[in-house]
Protein backbone atom coordinates (compact mmCIF):
# COMPACT_ATOMS: atom_id res chain seq x y z
CA UNK A 1 0.00 0.00 0.00
CA UNK A 2 1.20 3.75 -0.79
CA UNK A 3 1.18 5.98 0.90
CA UNK A 4 -1.24 8.09 -1.62
CA UNK A 5 -3.61 5.17 -1.18
CA UNK A 6 -3.19 5.13 2.87
CA UNK A 7 -4.13 9.26 2.50
CA UNK A 8 -7.33 8.59 -0.03
CA UNK A 9 -8.45 5.84 2.53
CA UNK A 10 -7.92 7.84 5.70
CA UNK A 11 -9.98 10.77 3.33
CA UNK A 12 -12.47 8.08 3.17
CA UNK A 13 -12.74 6.80 7.16
CA UNK A 14 -13.59 10.67 7.94
CA UNK A 15 -17.11 10.04 7.06
CA UNK A 16 -17.33 7.25 9.76
CA UNK A 17 -18.48 9.69 12.92
CA UNK A 18 -18.72 8.78 16.96
CA UNK A 19 -22.44 8.12 17.21
CA UNK A 20 -22.07 9.94 20.54
CA UNK A 21 -20.01 13.03 19.34
CA UNK A 22 -21.13 13.32 15.71
CA UNK A 23 -18.85 16.26 15.15
CA UNK A 24 -16.21 14.06 15.36
CA UNK A 25 -14.89 11.52 12.81
CA UNK A 26 -12.78 8.13 13.49
CA UNK A 27 -9.88 9.98 12.24
CA UNK A 28 -9.78 13.15 14.73
CA UNK A 29 -10.15 11.31 17.30
CA UNK A 30 -7.00 9.26 16.65
CA UNK A 31 -8.67 5.65 17.27
CA UNK A 32 -7.51 4.88 13.68
CA UNK A 33 -4.35 3.50 14.69
CA UNK A 34 -3.40 1.53 10.96
CA UNK A 35 -4.13 1.02 7.56
CA UNK A 36 -2.82 -1.81 5.41
CA UNK A 37 -3.47 -4.62 2.93
CA UNK A 38 -3.05 -8.01 2.87
CA UNK A 39 -3.17 -9.86 -0.31
CA UNK A 40 -6.72 -8.58 -1.18
CA UNK A 41 -7.52 -7.85 1.90
CA UNK A 42 -7.94 -4.35 3.50
CA UNK A 43 -7.36 -4.40 7.02
CA UNK A 44 -7.98 -1.14 9.41
CA UNK A 45 -6.60 -0.94 12.92
CA UNK A 46 -8.54 0.70 15.76
CA UNK A 47 -7.96 1.01 19.48
CA UNK A 48 -11.02 1.77 21.76
CA UNK A 49 -11.11 5.02 23.71
CA UNK A 50 -12.80 3.48 26.96
CA UNK A 51 -12.66 0.06 27.73
CA UNK A 52 -16.70 -0.14 27.79
CA UNK A 53 -16.90 2.46 25.34
CA UNK A 54 -20.63 1.38 23.88
CA UNK A 55 -20.23 3.08 20.72
CA UNK A 56 -16.96 1.20 19.93
CA UNK A 57 -19.13 -1.48 17.96
CA UNK A 58 -21.07 0.71 16.03
CA UNK A 59 -17.96 2.30 14.70
CA UNK A 60 -16.30 -0.23 13.56
CA UNK A 61 -19.63 -1.34 12.02
CA UNK A 62 -19.53 1.82 10.33
CA UNK A 63 -16.12 1.84 9.31
CA UNK A 64 -16.27 -1.91 7.65
CA UNK A 65 -19.52 -0.31 5.81
CA UNK A 66 -17.68 2.35 4.44
CA UNK A 67 -14.78 0.94 3.38
CA UNK A 68 -16.82 -2.10 1.90
CA UNK A 69 -18.68 0.31 -0.52
CA UNK A 70 -15.32 1.34 -1.51
CA UNK A 71 -13.13 -1.56 -1.93
CA UNK A 72 -15.62 -4.83 -1.89
CA UNK A 73 -16.26 -7.20 0.50
CA UNK A 74 -12.79 -7.84 2.07
CA UNK A 75 -12.32 -5.78 4.74
CA UNK A 76 -11.39 -6.25 8.18
CA UNK A 77 -11.57 -4.22 11.16
CA UNK A 78 -9.12 -5.01 14.27
CA UNK A 79 -9.12 -3.75 17.73
CA UNK A 80 -5.75 -3.05 19.47
CA UNK A 81 -5.57 -1.86 23.09
CA UNK A 82 -1.85 -1.16 22.91
CA UNK A 83 -0.56 1.37 23.08
CA UNK A 84 -3.86 2.62 25.12
CA UNK A 85 -5.93 5.44 23.32
CA UNK A 86 -4.84 9.03 24.98
CA UNK A 87 -6.99 12.30 24.60
CA UNK A 88 -3.22 13.89 23.39
CA UNK A 89 -4.39 11.71 20.22
CA UNK A 90 -7.30 14.49 19.40
CA UNK A 91 -6.25 16.55 16.75
CA UNK A 92 -5.85 19.98 17.46
CA UNK A 93 -9.07 20.33 14.52
CA UNK A 94 -11.17 18.00 17.06
CA UNK A 95 -10.30 20.42 20.03
CA UNK A 96 -12.16 23.32 17.84
CA UNK A 97 -14.74 20.70 16.68
CA UNK A 98 -15.47 20.09 20.55
CA UNK A 99 -15.60 23.60 21.74
CA UNK A 100 -17.93 24.89 19.13
CA UNK A 101 -20.00 21.52 19.63
CA UNK A 102 -20.35 22.72 22.98
CA UNK A 103 -17.74 20.39 24.64
CA UNK A 104 -14.74 22.02 26.23
CA UNK A 105 -11.49 19.56 25.25
CA UNK A 106 -9.31 18.02 27.45
CA UNK A 107 -6.15 20.03 28.46
CA UNK A 108 -2.59 18.53 26.43
CA UNK A 109 -0.44 15.69 28.81
CA UNK A 110 -1.78 12.95 30.73
CA UNK A 111 -2.96 13.35 34.18
CA UNK A 112 -0.63 11.96 36.71
CA UNK A 113 -1.82 8.34 37.68
CA UNK A 114 0.52 8.23 41.03
CA UNK A 115 -1.70 11.08 42.35
CA UNK A 116 -4.88 10.41 44.31
CA UNK A 117 -6.49 13.90 44.46
CA UNK A 118 -4.25 15.51 41.80
CA UNK A 119 -4.65 19.11 41.11
CA UNK A 120 -7.22 19.80 38.09
CA UNK A 121 -6.38 22.36 35.76
CA UNK A 122 -8.61 25.05 35.12
CA UNK A 123 -10.95 24.03 32.70
CA UNK A 124 -12.62 26.85 29.84
CA UNK A 125 -16.39 27.18 29.42
CA UNK A 126 -17.22 26.60 25.96
CA UNK A 127 -19.82 29.26 25.83
CA UNK A 128 -18.35 32.18 27.30
CA UNK A 129 -14.47 31.13 27.57
CA UNK A 130 -14.10 31.98 31.69
CA UNK A 131 -12.16 29.15 33.66
CA UNK A 132 -14.58 30.78 36.39
CA UNK A 133 -15.66 27.22 36.04
CA UNK A 134 -16.38 24.12 38.78
CA UNK A 135 -17.01 20.44 38.09
CA UNK A 136 -20.35 19.16 39.44
CA UNK A 137 -19.18 15.56 38.73
CA UNK A 138 -16.13 13.60 36.89
CA UNK A 139 -18.62 11.55 35.23
CA UNK A 140 -20.70 12.91 32.81
CA UNK A 141 -23.52 11.60 29.87
CA UNK A 142 -20.97 9.43 27.99
CA UNK A 143 -17.76 7.51 29.64
CA UNK A 144 -15.52 10.15 27.91
CA UNK A 145 -17.49 13.32 29.67
CA UNK A 146 -17.32 15.23 33.47
CA UNK A 147 -20.19 17.13 33.85
CA UNK A 148 -19.12 21.21 34.65
CA UNK A 149 -20.21 24.53 34.85
CA UNK A 150 -19.55 28.17 34.48
CA UNK A 151 -20.09 30.36 37.05
CA UNK A 152 -19.88 33.55 34.76
CA UNK A 153 -22.68 32.62 31.80
CA UNK A 154 -24.07 29.93 34.21
CA UNK A 155 -24.20 27.25 31.97
CA UNK A 156 -23.82 23.71 32.45
CA UNK A 157 -21.62 22.15 30.21
CA UNK A 158 -19.83 18.79 29.03
CA UNK A 159 -15.74 18.23 29.47
CA UNK A 160 -14.37 15.97 27.29
CA UNK A 161 -11.68 14.33 30.05
CA UNK A 162 -8.13 13.95 30.23
CA UNK A 163 -6.93 10.43 30.13
CA UNK B 1 2.78 -22.01 34.80
CA UNK B 2 0.27 -24.11 32.66
CA UNK B 3 -2.54 -22.44 30.43
CA UNK B 4 -5.16 -23.95 32.47
CA UNK B 5 -3.73 -22.23 35.34
CA UNK B 6 -3.35 -18.92 33.62
CA UNK B 7 -6.46 -19.65 32.43
CA UNK B 8 -7.96 -19.32 36.05
CA UNK B 9 -5.92 -16.75 36.60
CA UNK B 10 -7.31 -14.68 33.72
CA UNK B 11 -10.75 -15.79 35.53
CA UNK B 12 -9.92 -13.87 38.55
CA UNK B 13 -9.15 -10.28 36.87
CA UNK B 14 -12.28 -10.75 34.95
CA UNK B 15 -14.81 -12.13 37.30
CA UNK B 16 -13.65 -9.05 39.70
CA UNK B 17 -14.36 -6.47 37.38
CA UNK B 18 -17.27 -8.28 35.65
CA UNK B 19 -19.35 -8.70 39.01
CA UNK B 20 -18.28 -5.87 40.34
CA UNK B 21 -19.70 -4.18 37.51
CA UNK B 22 -23.15 -5.64 37.50
CA UNK B 23 -23.72 -4.69 41.06
CA UNK B 24 -22.72 -0.91 40.35
CA UNK B 25 -25.41 -1.56 37.62
CA UNK B 26 -28.49 -2.22 39.81
CA UNK B 27 -28.06 1.29 41.13
CA UNK B 28 -29.05 2.01 37.74
CA UNK B 29 -31.86 4.35 38.23
CA UNK B 30 -31.57 4.16 41.99
CA UNK B 31 -28.37 6.71 42.48
CA UNK B 32 -29.29 8.97 45.64
CA UNK B 33 -28.65 12.13 43.22
CA UNK B 34 -28.51 11.95 39.18
CA UNK B 35 -24.90 12.87 39.51
CA UNK B 36 -24.47 9.58 41.50
CA UNK B 37 -26.53 7.65 39.34
CA UNK B 38 -24.52 8.64 36.39
CA UNK B 39 -21.18 8.22 38.14
CA UNK B 40 -21.94 4.39 39.12
CA UNK B 41 -23.28 3.41 36.24
CA UNK B 42 -20.13 4.73 34.19
CA UNK B 43 -17.95 3.15 36.64
CA UNK B 44 -19.81 -0.16 36.11
CA UNK B 45 -19.47 0.60 32.45
CA UNK B 46 -15.59 0.37 32.44
CA UNK B 47 -15.52 -2.51 34.95
CA UNK B 48 -17.71 -4.47 32.52
CA UNK B 49 -15.48 -2.76 29.42
CA UNK B 50 -12.60 -4.36 31.34
CA UNK B 51 -14.25 -7.89 32.16
CA UNK B 52 -15.12 -7.96 28.41
CA UNK B 53 -11.24 -7.83 27.35
CA UNK B 54 -9.99 -9.69 30.05
CA UNK B 55 -12.50 -12.60 29.47
CA UNK B 56 -12.22 -12.36 25.70
CA UNK B 57 -8.28 -13.15 26.31
CA UNK B 58 -9.38 -15.83 29.08
CA UNK B 59 -11.93 -17.38 26.24
CA UNK B 60 -8.96 -17.75 23.12
CA UNK B 61 -6.40 -19.37 25.88
CA UNK B 62 -8.72 -22.24 26.66
CA UNK B 63 -9.23 -22.71 23.09
CA UNK B 64 -12.77 -24.19 23.98
CA UNK B 65 -14.56 -21.58 21.57
CA UNK B 66 -15.69 -20.19 24.61
CA UNK B 67 -16.07 -15.83 24.50
CA UNK B 68 -16.91 -13.36 26.87
CA UNK B 69 -20.17 -13.80 27.04
CA UNK B 70 -20.45 -17.74 27.15
CA UNK B 71 -17.97 -17.23 30.11
CA UNK B 72 -20.41 -14.57 31.71
CA UNK B 73 -23.63 -15.87 31.25
CA UNK B 74 -22.88 -19.70 30.86
CA UNK B 75 -21.05 -20.41 34.20
CA UNK B 76 -22.73 -21.64 37.72
CA UNK B 77 -21.37 -19.70 40.66
CA UNK B 78 -18.67 -22.66 41.26
CA UNK B 79 -16.82 -21.58 37.86
CA UNK B 80 -16.39 -17.57 39.01
CA UNK B 81 -13.20 -17.15 40.61
CA UNK B 82 -13.84 -13.63 41.72
CA UNK B 83 -13.10 -12.27 45.32
CA UNK B 84 -15.75 -12.41 48.00
CA UNK B 85 -15.78 -8.72 48.31
CA UNK B 86 -16.96 -7.55 45.12
CA UNK B 87 -19.91 -10.23 45.03
CA UNK B 88 -21.50 -8.46 48.43
CA UNK B 89 -25.01 -6.84 47.95
CA UNK B 90 -25.10 -2.90 47.42
CA UNK B 91 -26.88 -2.06 50.81
CA UNK B 92 -26.96 1.49 51.00
CA UNK B 93 -24.83 4.04 49.19
CA UNK B 94 -22.60 3.90 51.95
CA UNK B 95 -22.03 0.37 51.43
CA UNK B 96 -21.52 1.00 47.67
CA UNK B 97 -18.63 3.17 48.35
CA UNK B 98 -16.94 1.15 50.79
CA UNK B 99 -16.44 -1.75 48.82
CA UNK B 100 -15.56 0.21 46.43
CA UNK B 101 -12.81 2.20 47.63
CA UNK B 102 -11.74 -1.19 49.15
CA UNK B 103 -11.50 -2.76 45.74
CA UNK B 104 -10.32 0.46 43.98
CA UNK B 105 -7.27 1.03 45.51
CA UNK B 106 -6.42 -2.48 45.32
CA UNK B 107 -7.32 -2.74 41.55
CA UNK B 108 -4.98 0.60 40.78
CA UNK B 109 -1.98 -1.24 42.55
CA UNK B 110 -2.82 -4.81 40.41
CA UNK B 111 -2.96 -2.83 37.52
CA UNK B 112 -0.21 -0.82 38.27
CA UNK B 113 2.06 -3.99 38.45
CA UNK B 114 0.53 -5.98 35.58
CA UNK B 115 1.08 -2.77 33.12
CA UNK B 116 4.60 -4.95 33.51
CA UNK B 117 3.24 -8.17 32.94
CA UNK B 118 5.37 -10.65 31.04
CA UNK B 119 2.07 -11.37 29.07
CA UNK B 120 1.25 -8.69 26.70
CA UNK B 121 -1.44 -8.95 26.40
CA UNK B 122 -2.18 -8.65 29.89
CA UNK B 123 -0.16 -5.50 30.08
CA UNK B 124 -1.65 -3.92 27.24
CA UNK B 125 -5.40 -4.34 29.17
CA UNK B 126 -4.37 -3.26 32.45
CA UNK B 127 -2.25 -0.20 30.87
CA UNK B 128 -5.89 0.66 29.62
CA UNK B 129 -7.71 0.03 32.83
CA UNK B 130 -5.58 1.86 35.13
CA UNK B 131 -6.85 5.41 33.03
CA UNK B 132 -10.23 4.49 34.26
CA UNK B 133 -9.27 2.55 37.61
CA UNK B 134 -7.33 6.24 38.60
CA UNK B 135 -10.50 8.09 38.69
CA UNK B 136 -12.77 5.32 39.97
CA UNK B 137 -10.12 5.20 43.03
CA UNK B 138 -10.22 9.41 43.37
CA UNK B 139 -14.33 8.94 43.03
CA UNK B 140 -14.39 6.61 45.83
CA UNK B 141 -11.52 7.85 47.92
CA UNK B 142 -13.53 11.29 48.17
CA UNK B 143 -16.17 10.23 49.12
CA UNK B 144 -15.17 8.42 51.95
CA UNK B 145 -13.82 11.40 53.41
CA UNK B 146 -17.20 13.38 52.76
CA UNK B 147 -19.14 10.98 54.49
CA UNK B 148 -16.40 10.12 57.17
CA UNK B 149 -15.57 13.80 57.31
CA UNK B 150 -19.25 14.34 56.98
CA UNK B 151 -22.31 14.56 59.86
CA UNK B 152 -22.98 12.75 62.49
CA UNK B 153 -24.83 10.16 60.73
CA UNK B 154 -22.69 9.54 57.67
CA UNK B 155 -19.40 9.10 60.07
CA UNK B 156 -21.23 6.62 61.68
CA UNK B 157 -22.29 5.01 58.78
CA UNK B 158 -19.62 4.79 56.59
CA UNK B 159 -17.61 3.34 59.55
CA UNK B 160 -20.22 0.97 59.97
CA UNK B 161 -19.76 0.00 56.25
CA UNK B 162 -15.99 0.19 56.44
CA UNK B 163 -16.24 -2.34 59.43
CA UNK B 164 -18.18 -5.33 57.80
CA UNK B 165 -16.64 -5.33 54.77
CA UNK B 166 -12.71 -5.85 56.29
CA UNK B 167 -13.04 -9.22 57.01
CA UNK B 168 -13.42 -9.74 52.92
CA UNK B 169 -10.12 -7.66 52.18
CA UNK B 170 -7.56 -10.12 52.93
CA UNK B 171 -8.15 -11.77 50.30
CA UNK B 172 -7.47 -9.10 47.70
CA UNK B 173 -3.60 -9.06 48.80
CA UNK B 174 -3.04 -12.74 50.40
CA UNK B 175 -1.29 -15.29 47.85
CA UNK B 176 -2.64 -18.51 47.32
CA UNK B 177 -0.78 -20.86 45.20
CA UNK B 178 -1.89 -20.01 41.76
CA UNK B 179 -1.09 -16.27 42.71
CA UNK B 180 2.46 -17.67 43.56
CA UNK B 181 2.47 -19.42 40.30
CA UNK B 182 1.45 -16.38 38.21
CA UNK B 183 4.55 -14.10 40.06
CA UNK B 184 6.78 -16.55 39.46
CA UNK B 185 5.53 -16.91 35.91
CA UNK B 186 5.93 -12.87 35.41
CA UNK B 187 3.14 -12.62 34.60
CA UNK B 188 1.73 -11.34 38.30
CA UNK B 189 3.43 -9.25 40.79
CA UNK B 190 4.12 -10.45 44.36
CA UNK B 191 0.64 -9.69 46.49
CA UNK B 192 2.23 -9.47 49.39
CA UNK B 193 4.36 -6.35 48.49
CA UNK B 194 1.26 -4.90 47.19
CA UNK B 195 -0.70 -5.37 50.53
CA UNK B 196 1.42 -3.01 52.36
CA UNK B 197 0.95 -0.41 49.81
CA UNK B 198 -2.60 -1.25 50.04
CA UNK B 199 -2.38 -1.08 53.68
CA UNK B 200 -0.82 2.68 53.36
CA UNK B 201 -2.61 4.16 50.93
CA UNK B 202 -6.10 3.01 52.68
CA UNK B 203 -5.22 3.91 55.97
CA UNK B 204 -3.93 7.55 54.65
CA UNK B 205 -7.88 8.20 53.50
CA UNK B 206 -9.35 6.39 56.58
CA UNK B 207 -7.39 8.97 58.22
CA UNK B 208 -8.22 11.80 56.43
CA UNK B 209 -12.22 10.88 56.28
CA UNK B 210 -11.21 10.55 60.49
CA UNK B 211 -12.58 7.19 60.50
CA UNK B 212 -10.96 4.03 62.75
CA UNK B 213 -8.75 1.81 60.80
CA UNK B 214 -10.63 -2.00 61.41
CA UNK B 215 -8.16 -4.47 62.96
CA UNK B 216 -6.97 -6.97 60.61
CA UNK B 217 -8.60 -9.97 62.37
CA UNK B 218 -10.18 -12.90 60.47
CA UNK B 219 -10.44 -12.89 57.06
CA UNK B 220 -12.99 -14.28 54.81
CA UNK B 221 -11.53 -16.64 51.70
CA UNK B 222 -12.40 -18.79 49.25
CA UNK B 223 -13.87 -16.61 46.24
CA UNK B 224 -10.54 -17.00 44.43
CA UNK B 225 -11.20 -20.78 44.48
CA UNK B 226 -14.83 -20.45 43.64
CA UNK B 227 -15.98 -20.83 46.99
CA UNK B 228 -18.55 -17.69 47.78
CA UNK B 229 -21.16 -16.21 49.55
CA UNK B 230 -24.98 -17.13 49.35
CA UNK B 231 -24.88 -13.88 47.38
CA UNK B 232 -23.29 -14.57 44.05
CA UNK B 233 -26.15 -16.89 43.14
CA UNK B 234 -29.09 -14.51 43.19
CA UNK B 235 -27.31 -12.02 41.45
CA UNK B 236 -26.13 -14.50 38.69
CA UNK B 237 -29.65 -16.10 38.46
CA UNK B 238 -30.63 -12.40 37.62
CA UNK B 239 -27.97 -11.75 35.56
CA UNK B 240 -28.03 -14.80 33.46
CA UNK B 241 -31.71 -15.44 32.94
CA UNK B 242 -32.12 -13.98 29.63
CA UNK B 243 -29.45 -15.39 27.60
CA UNK B 244 -30.00 -18.90 29.30
CA UNK B 245 -33.92 -18.84 28.47
CA UNK B 246 -32.87 -17.46 24.27
CA UNK B 247 -29.60 -19.05 24.10
CA UNK B 248 -28.99 -18.39 20.90
CA UNK B 249 -30.76 -14.82 20.64
CA UNK B 250 -28.58 -11.94 18.52
CA UNK B 251 -28.80 -7.84 18.77
ZN1 LIG C 1 -19.53 30.39 30.53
Amino acid sequence: MTTTDEAHILELLTEVKDPEIPVLNVVDMGIVRKVESEGDKLIVTITPTYSGCPAMDVISANIRTVMRKHFGEQVEVKTVLHPPWTTDWLTDDAREKLREYGIAPPEKGSPDKSLLFGEKAPVACPKCGSENTKMVSEFGSTSCKAHYKCNECLEPFDYFKCI
Amino acid sequence: MTQEQKFEYLLRLGDNALILGQRLGEWCGHGPALEEDIALTNISLDLIGQARSILTYAGELEGKGRDEDKLAFFRDAHDFRNVLLVEQPNGHFGDTIARQFLYDHFAWLLFNELMQSSDEQVAAIAAKSIKEVTYHRRHSSEWIIRLGDGTEESHAKIQQSINDLWMYTGELYTPDALDEAAHAAGIAPDLTKLADYWHENVHGVLKQATLDIPEDGWMQKGGKQGIHSEHLGFMLAEMQHIPRAYPDAQW
